[in-house]
């Protein structure tokens, strides 16, 4: 089969790009939409021209390294679907595919289809963890967990940090990406002596990196490949809300 | 946005409910607006009560919209480069036309303002007349099709803003998801069905 695609070519942070229409001849229906960006860069190898970059490391859903904007649509059409596992037979070959990175200021595009996510990481680091003296690994069962806790934060740590809930977010808010870490480590015991101020922690440095103000639109949810649900948001406000009230600092 | 949001919330289901007194008849109505003149003037003076009402509703206005646009200057921020293929944006209705939502809602409160409580946008504009403004107004399809545009556009922005509001404050986590948003949609549905009771009502001729 024959696709075409409209890719966003970039030479680098600086430079202006554009959107360069591409056919792509010998797709089978289960390739991958990565795979398809292979065949593509094979043949603008064999042609001598620059392949598109693009990122990517397990191909299997879960490392968050993917990440394209498909016709509009943070991971693509699919719901709940990482763009490394999302299928051609999802597609017609009739429409052309209009492929894009992820915009956002705190996500500069650094080649074509590859941006700078390490503003998510300085999330991480204004919070997100524990401090536990570490030593030898401590029995399994000596901290009770109870199992809706478990399972809720269980299910908030399914996030893999694509960031394409920023992508998607009209306002180009990371709050469904922080939220998710705060439900995740503000469920388990070991999180709770830096529930409140790690939730204030990270909401501010996710304002001061630049990133938008969340009016829960729900386009965050819609697109996240964990489906992280939007209830992780109002957990992350009651904790940030404590933290105002509790501990006026 | 939540805290300002809750008081202009405040006011409009008071209002809401206020004005059903048009039901009760020409007295009900304009004695009610006599009441709230008098009420507590002798502390606040003739009318005191409501300057104090109409004060703190201006400073709500002014921060809820100062938050609004502050929010949307972020969020112009944070994109600076659009996508060229734009899919509709996932999520309801209600909550994409928050801004221009308050918008319309900001620039009919001041033609009501004009209307109904100065009176030079009335038909009728009698002061302390209320009923007979009310009626000289909503006589008029046009007069009513701006209110029924402006009180669909604030129910859709209750639908989406005491819902958010109430998440900002952090309910509706999981276990409460469920009863946040039916008191949003019940809240919505209320305030609309209640400000449209009224207009309708004349334009059918049930109140005259
Ligand atoms: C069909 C719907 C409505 C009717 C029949 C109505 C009726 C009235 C009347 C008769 C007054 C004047 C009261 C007086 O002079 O004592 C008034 C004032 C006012 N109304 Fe409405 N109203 C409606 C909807 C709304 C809505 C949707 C809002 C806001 C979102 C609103 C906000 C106000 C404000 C701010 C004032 C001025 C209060 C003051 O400064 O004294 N109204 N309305
Ligand atoms: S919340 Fe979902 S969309 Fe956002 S970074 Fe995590 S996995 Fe990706
Ligand atoms: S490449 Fe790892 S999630 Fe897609």
């Amino acid at each position: 089969m024959r696709y075409t695609l409209r890719v966003w070519r970039q030479t680098g942070p600086d430079a202006r790009g554009r959107l360069v229409e591409y056919a792509v001849d010998g797709v089978t229906p289960d390739m991958s939409f990565l795979e398809l960006l292979d065949v593509l860069n094979e043949r603008l190898l064999l042609d001598g021209d620059e392949p598109v970059a693009f990122d990517h490391d397990c191909r299997e859903g879960i490392c968050g390294m993917c990440g394209l904007v498909i016709d509009g649509v943070a991971h693509g059409p699919e719901k709940a679907t990482t763009t490394c596992q999302l299928h051609m037979r999802h597609f017609d070959p009739a429409v052309p595919i209009v492929v894009e990175p992820w915009r956002a200021a705190p996500f500069p595009v650094v080649r074509d289809l590859v941006v700078d996510r390490s503003a998510l990481d300085r999330v991480i680091e204004a919070g997100g963890y524990i401090s536990a003296p570490a030593g030898a690994a401590p029995d399994a069962h000596a901290v009770p967990v109870p199992k809706p806790a478990a399972d809720t934060a269980f299910d908030a740590a399914a996030c893999i940090g694509c960031g394409a809930c920023v992508a998607a977010c009209p306002n180009g808010s990371a709050m469904l990406f922080t939220a998710a870490k705060v439900t995740h480590l503000g469920l388990l015991p070991q999180g709770q002596p830096e529930r409140h101020s790690r939730a204030a922690d990270m909401l501010r440095t996710q304002d001061e990196l630049g990133f938008g103000g969340c009016t829960q639109t729900g386009a965050c949810t819609a697109v996240c490949p964990k489906g992280i649900p939007l209830d992780t948001i109002a957990r992350l406000n009651h904790d940030v809300l404590a933290a105002a009230l509790r501990s006026p600092r | 946005m939540a805290v300002t949001g809750g008081v202009l919330l405040l006011y409009v289901v008071a209002h809401m409910a206020g004005n059903l007194k048009v039901f009760a008849g020409a007295d009900s109505i304009d004695g009610y607006g006599r009441f709230l003149r008098e009420f507590l003037a002798p502390v606040l003076g003739h009318s005191g009560f409501l300057w104090v009402v109409r004060a703190v509703l201006l400073l709500a206005v002014v921060l809820h919209m100062t938050a609004a646009i502050q929010l949307a200057r972020r969020a112009r921020k944070a994109r600076p480069t659009g996508y060229a293929h734009r899919a509709r944006v996932p999520g309801g209705y209600a909550a994409r036309t928050m801004r221009w939502g308050g918008v319309i809602i900001a620039l009919f409160v001041v033609y009501h303002v004009l209307d109904l409580t100065a009176g030079v946008l009335n038909p009728h504009g009698v002061e302390g007349a209320i009923h007979d403004n009310v009626v000289a107004d909503f006589r008029h399809w046009y007069v009513v099709l701006a209110y029924t545009v402006a009180v669909v556009a604030l129910g859709f922005h209750l639908r989406h803003g005491v819902w958010s509001a109430l998440r900002s404050l952090g309910m509706g986590s999981a276990r409460r998801a469920a009863a946040v948003q039916a008191a949003a949609l019940g809240v919505a549905v209320l305030i609309t069905a209640g400000f449209l009771s009224v207009p309708y009502a004349v334009l059918f001729g049930f109140v005259r």
